[in-house]
């Protein structure tokens, strides 16, 4: 019987693209349904009745929500090529870790950053500095932090990337002076496929993010 | 006597904290002798700023030296190390599964209960409706089975251990009662056959030294 594999996700989420570079770096045939999230569909609201959220990974009918699990559920079922995680144990726990770190760091002060006015945004601005510079600093020599090839915590921090022209435009930050080396990283990261194919450009990200500020009147 | 591959296992924590507890409870289940530093949040030892520079909290396993932090990431790794007691399914679905909960029981079931029973006057009904909601989620994932594993405990009830336990406390300080046997009849069950589980039984920190300790704060 033949996998069917539907990934239900939101074009500009950070989180589903996680999924998107898990199921590219496989080979995963699956079908993409976009989601409009001020009116959600009946299909997400019975895969994920608890927290109602994209992206949502439904493998035969059966749901795998939050974008973490769900590339861990992929690494696991479709284990033949491109391992995302380490095989030995305390390395896979140090990779958990990071991609932890950048759920529960990378995403708030991101969001801080543009969203933000006045001297909480300077405080927003020193913070997204301390994070990607401690981020520098776990990646330390290597090419990805997975090592030669990207893994886990690579693709649960590239998306992030897609927002960047947001951030230092509206929060008046030049991430490459402050981060050079997370800005080589990132741009190494755009060089593979399995993530240039599964990510918007930043412009488009652009220009979403300028109409949820007109949204919220945060002008 | 050391063995010619003696194993050093130790772990810094709090014994109040259910964070920790679920560490010791691991521990516990798989069989795994270990050094327990307690450590003082107020004055936090070298070991634990040199072991967890990042997050500077408990618990940290600490395995022939690595550091490992985070409670749930150091459940998973103590269910892939040591094979005595399988802890987490060999399934990926099962296994997505149980990280779901995990996370859920993380972010949103303690948090909203842990507010319930510190919220002040204005923000209380709220508070407990969130809670109680909280809990609504629990029950309809437990149903009936004996443990959220199944037939026997695993990973997420031990990462429900302040639902098992520590809920009892605080609601009883806090003077709310959200998690009850009318209210949640399935949940409350489930925590009976929790802390009755020989092992954990003993891995429990003691309730009225844990009582004093919460009502305490309380008073602060």
């Amino acid at each position: 019987m033949a996998d069917e594999v539907i990934l239900l996700d939101y074009w500009a989420s950070p989180f589903g693209m996680r999924v998107r570079i898990a199921l590219a770096e496989k080979g995963i045939k699956h079908e993409y349904k976009e989601e409009d999230l001020r009116n959600k569909s009946p299909l997400l609201l019975q895969m994920n009745p608890v927290h109602k959220k994209i992206p949502v990974l439904i493998h035969n009918g059966k749901s795998i929500c939050e974008s973490l699990i769900a590339v861990q559920y992929i690494d696991e079922v479709w284990n033949e090529k491109s391992p995302l995680l380490p095989s030995d144990p305390y390395q896979r726990s140090q990779a958990r870790f990071w991609a932890d770190y950048v759920d529960k760091k990378i995403y708030e002060v991101g969001k801080n950053l543009w969203t933000k006015k006045g001297e909480e945004q300077e405080a927003a601005k020193k913070e997204f500095v301390e994070a990607h510079k401690l981020l520098e600093q776990e990646l330390g020599d290597k090419t990805y932090f997975g090592g030669d090839k990207i893994g886990f915590v690579d693709v649960a921090l590239i998306p992030f990337y897609t927002w960047f022209k947001g951030y230092e435009t509206f929060g008046n930050i030049n991430v490459e002076k402050e981060c050079p080396k997370f800005i080589a990283w990132a741009k190494r990261c755009m060089q593979v496929e399995s993530i240039s194919k599964s990510v918007p450009d930043q412009d488009k990200v652009y220009g979403f993010m300028v109409e949820i500020r007109k949204r919220f009147g945060l002008e | 006597m050391a063995t010619a591959n003696q194993e050093e296992v130790r772990l810094l924590g709090k014994w109040a904290s259910p964070f920790s507890n679920r560490i010791d409870l691991a521990l516990k289940l798989e069989g795994v002798p270990y050094k327990y530093s307690e450590e003082n949040l107020a004055n936090k030892s070298d070991d634990l700023l040199k072991y967890n520079p990042v997050y500077k909290k408990v618990p940290i396993l600490v395995h022939n030296g690595n550091p490992i932090a985070e409670s749930l990431i150091i459940l998973e790794y103590i269910d892939e190390t040591w094979k005595n007691n399988p802890l987490l399914s060999e399934d990926p679905y099962e296994r997505a599964l149980a990280r779901f909960w995990f996370k859920t029981l993380d972010d949103k079931i303690l948090p909203a209960i842990w507010n319930a029973c510190w919220s002040d006057e204005k923000g209380r009904e709220k508070a407990v409706e969130e809670a109680l909601e909280a809990l609504k989620i629990l029950e309809d994932e437990i149903k009936d089975k004996k443990f959220f594993g199944g037939e026997t405990l695993g990973l997420v009830d031990i990462a429900a251990n302040f639902i098992g336990y520590w809920v009892y406390i605080l609601q009883e300080i806090a003077g709310l009662e959200l998690l009850t046997l009318e209210k949640f009849p399935k949940v409350y069950k489930w925590s009976q056959e929790f802390i009755n589980h020989p092992v954990i039984k003993e891995g429990l920190p003691p309730r009225d030294e844990l009582f004093a300790f919460f009502k305490a704060s309380a008073s602060k």
